[in-house]
Formats: structure tokens, C-alpha cells, sequence
């Protein structure tokens, strides 16, 4: 039977009053939204917190709106509610396509986009989403709000720019004109960790050349996206040459490790392939939102 | 800490831990055994109960996230001793061998009605993908819930069936 080391749990009733209770409690004390990454990580006593602050009270952090030129998604929104959003599949389908092969259903329910960011698990897909996103990040202290990049979000594996007492409070996501994205997933079955995974955005030009595109990895050793990526496409024509040139560039800049989930040459044989199929899905996206 | 909550439609309060896990509180501390307890890496979907009417994995859930919050198991499936449609369609259909998934299966597929009264194939394979049943390679599954879709008025009382 796997059961937490004990701790101390109090229900936080507004986001100052978390921010209060991590202050109070000390270095020992963590947010748990969902709660889907950090109990097992509990359970198998890999984490050990003092205190539990637990925040699925907090309805101010749970909204997902068109605000002018961006979308902004509160950090303790589940991951079933940006699946199930029109407004994500209509201007950022890369996430929809993310949230398809997150999980399962039932974690879903539970699984927030804030607790995915703050795990920081190198095989988690909403981060990979983040970085070809260029999110930017809404994290809140005792001393105000700060805004990150994703860069300077994440610090490495499980580890963020979080201070102790400093909670996420939102993301923010730029809308852009003739600009759409793309994820793909190879998973071993539904809900397992990705062997790998590739995500895509393509900004078009109006004469339907690439003015921007980013493509980001998960899980095989690439952190931010993949370099030079928008200096090869850009002002150039989406076509299957463009394509495998920017997977052959995915594939050298990946660094995977052999595991259960497959040996090297075939995550890196991942990483070009489906960096041609997101990146040339984008495109067509991107295309389709040029002519509607 | 003390946590109260709705159980099948109940208040109850209990005096626990803050580290006890759902799905023990409700086996050990209330007894409700109807809800299993399997693969404990909320992988296998058996300890699914439902949460303010959504599946959760109650291995990956704090008893004290649930405070105030209305929890049902199984049990509370069956109401004044009439079959849920679900219940009813997992022994037309023999939704299941050893037993062993069947709860999660069972509230899965409630929640999923609830939403989708007429979901199709794909619809229900995708809500109970999160599950695992080693017994029935999951046809079966899919069509006793196709079958409580299909006769959603169709009520048996437990005693009928039992004497039958």
C-alpha cells in the first residue's frame, strides 16, 4: 500500500492566503491543485512535504478567456476544460491536440495546467506546448505579480523559477493572425509517458510564406525548442523538402536516452518524423485560417 | 482533521489523517468496499468514484481534498433498491468476468450517460480508456453501456432479479 509520509494540510481561501500559508509553513510546504503528479510522487515518498496548501478552492485561478490580443489560462484550469474549449481549438489546436494524449479522461478531470507547468517533468507535453507557444507565465508573491518567459520559467527537470512563496497564477498565450500549431504524441498505450512527442507553430506570411515557426520536443533531452528551426523556414514555401529539412535539424538537436520506452535511434527517428507531421499540419492549419 | 462530505447522497463526518487517501477512507473508514483498490498509480481506473458527478482516480485523491465536496461510490448506484440502468446493462450484456474493474467501469460509464445519454462506440471506448479490464477485452464493456443508453427508463428492482 503506497501512502504519503505524513503532513499538515490546510485549504487556501484566496491566492493571498496561499501565498500566506507558504510564507508561514516555510520551505517545506507545496501547492497541490490537481494533485495528479505530486501524490504519487508522495506516495512513493520521492516528495516529502511538511505541509499541503491545498488550492482547488481557488475559482479566481480557473477561467480561460479571449482577452484582445491573447488568450489567458488561470493556472488551476483542469485539463478536460481546455480540451473540451472552442476558443483553444479555434486559435491554439496544438493544445487541444495535447490535451487528446494527456493522460486519460479521468485524470484529466483533476490534472491542472499549472500543476503540469510547476512538475516540470521533462516528459509532460504542456510544457514542450509552452515553449512553441512562447507562453508567458503570471506568478505571484508576497511582493506582486511577475511576468516569465518560458526560458526563464523553467530551470530543468522538476525544477522551476518558482520562489518558495510565490505561487502561478495564470498563462498567457499572444493571438496571432495566419498562425496555427500542431502536436503529436508516440505512447506506448493511453496515459503512459510519451516516447516521444513533437509540438509546431507556423506563422504564414500573406503570401503564404513562413514568417515564423518554433518546434519543441518532449522527452527526449531538448529543453526550449529547436534551434535554427525559424532562421531555415523562414520566407520559405511550406513543402515536404522544408519539412525534413527541420526534422533532420529536430532529430541532431535532441538528445534522447535509452530506456524501456526505445533506444536512441529510434527516439531520434521520432523526433524527425513527427517534427514533419506537426510542422506540415501547422502549416495547413495556418493555411485554412488564412483562407476562412 | 475532521472531513465531512456527501456519500451517496448521506453527510458523514470523520476524524482522519490529512494523508489518507480516498479510496481507503471510503473502503476502511466508511466500509463502502464496493469501490476497489488496484494499481494505486492511478493507472487502472477500479477505485474510480465519481466527484461533484465526474470520475475521479481515488487513489490520487486526498479524503481531505474531498471535504464538502459530494462523493458516489458503487453503492449509491442502485437507488431504493432499483438497478441503475448501468448495472442492469453490464449483466445483460456481461460487462464483466472476475469483477475486479467493474466499479470503476460502472461510474465511469454513469458520468459518461450523464453527459452523452447516446455516446457511440468511440465515445465510450475513449471515456473508459483511463481503465483496465484484463477479463473482457472491453466489447462487452462497450455494449452494456450501449445497452443502458438504449433503455434508459428500463428499472429492476434488486429483489426481482436476486429471486430470479
Amino acid at each position: 500500500m503506497q501512502i504519503p509520509a505524513p503532513f499538515d494540510y490546510a485549504r487556501a481561501t484566496g491566492v493571498d492566503d496561499a501565498i500566506a500559508l507558504l510564507d508561514r509553513h516555510g520551505p517545506e510546504s507545496r501547492i497541490i491543485a490537481g494533485g495528479h503528479s505530486l501524490l504519487p510522487m508522495m506516495k512513493l515518498r520521492l516528495a516529502r512535504p511538511e505541509w499541503l496548501i491545498d488550492i482547488n478552492d481557488l475559482y479566481e485561478l480557473d477561467f480561460l478567456l479571449v482577452d484582445k490580443d491573447k488568450l489567458r489560462i488561470g493556472a488551476l484550469t483542469r485539463h478536460t476544460a481546455l480540451l473540451e474549449s472552442d476558443d483553444i481549438a479555434r486559435l491554439f489546436p496544438i493544445i487541444t491536440d495535447a490535451e487528446h494524449v494527456i493522460a486519460d479522461p479521468v485524470v484529466r478531470n483533476r490534472g491542472t495546467i499549472g500543476g503540469s507547468l510547476c512538475q516540470a517533468d521533462p516528459a509532460e507535453d504542456l510544457s514542450t506546448v509552452c515553449d512553441v507557444l512562447g507562453a508567458v507565465a503570471v506568478v505571484r508573491g508576497p511582493n506582486g505579480d511577475r511576468m516569465l518567459t518560458m526560458s526563464e520559467f523553467h530551470r530543468g527537470p522538476y525544477e522551476t523559477a518558482l520562489a518558495q512563496n510565490e505561487i502561478l497564477c495564470e498563462l498567457q498565450f499572444a493571438i496571432r493572425p495566419r498562425t496555427s500549431s500542431a502536436y503529436e504524441k508516440v505512447e506506448r498505450r493511453v496515459g503512459d509517458w510519451a516516447v516521444a512527442a513533437a509540438g509546431a507553430s507556423v506563422t504564414l506570411a500573406a503570401d503564404g510564406t513562413i514568417e515564423e515557426a518554433a518546434v519543441g520536443l518532449t522527452a527526449i533531452g531538448l529543453d526550449g525548442t529547436v534551434p535554427d528551426i525559424d532562421s531555415t523556414t523562414r520566407g520559405q514555401k511550406p513543402s515536404e523538402e522544408l519539412f525534413a529539412e527541420a526534422g533532420r535539424l529536430a532529430s541532431l538537436a535532441c538528445d534522447p536516452v535509452a530506456d524501456q520506452r526505445g533506444p536512441i535511434d529510434y527516439k531520434r527517428h521520432l523526433a524527425d518524423e513527427l517534427t514533419r507531421r506537426v510542422l506540415r499540419r501547422a502549416s495547413e492549419r495556418a493555411a485554412q485560417t488564412q483562407e476562412g | 482533521m475532521q472531513v465531512s462530505m456527501t456519500m451517496n447522497g448521506e453527510e458523514i463526518t470523520r476524524e482522519i489523517e490529512p494523508r489518507v487517501l480516498l479510496v481507503h477512507f471510503i473502503r476502511e473508514n466508511l466500509g463502502l468496499t464496493g469501490t476497489h483498490w488496484g494499481c494505486d498509480t492511478s493507472n487502472c481506473g477500479t477505485c474510480v468514484v465519481l466527484m461533484d458527478g465526474q470520475p475521479v482516480k481515488s487513489c490520487t485523491v486526498l479524503a481531505a481534498m474531498a471535504d464538502g465536496h459530494d462523493v458516489r461510490t458503487v453503492e449509491g448506484l442502485a437507488t431504493a433498491g432499483v438497478l441503475d440502468p448501468i448495472q442492469q446493462g453490464f449483466m445483460e450484456e456481461h460487462g464483466l468476468q472476475c469483477g475486479f474493474c467493474t466499479p470503476g467501469m460502472m461510474l465511469t460509464a454513469r458520468a459518461l450517460l450523464d453527459a452523452n445519454p447516446h455516446p457511440n462506440d468511440t465515445e465510450i471506448r475513449e471515456a473508459i480508456s483511463g481503465q483496465i479490464c484484463r477479463c473482457t477485452g472491453y466489447a462487452t464493456i462497450v455494449r452494456s453501456v450501449l445497452w443502458a443508453a438504449e433503455h434508459p427508463a428500463e428499472l429492476v428492482t434488486i429483489d426481482e432479479e436476486v429471486g430470479a
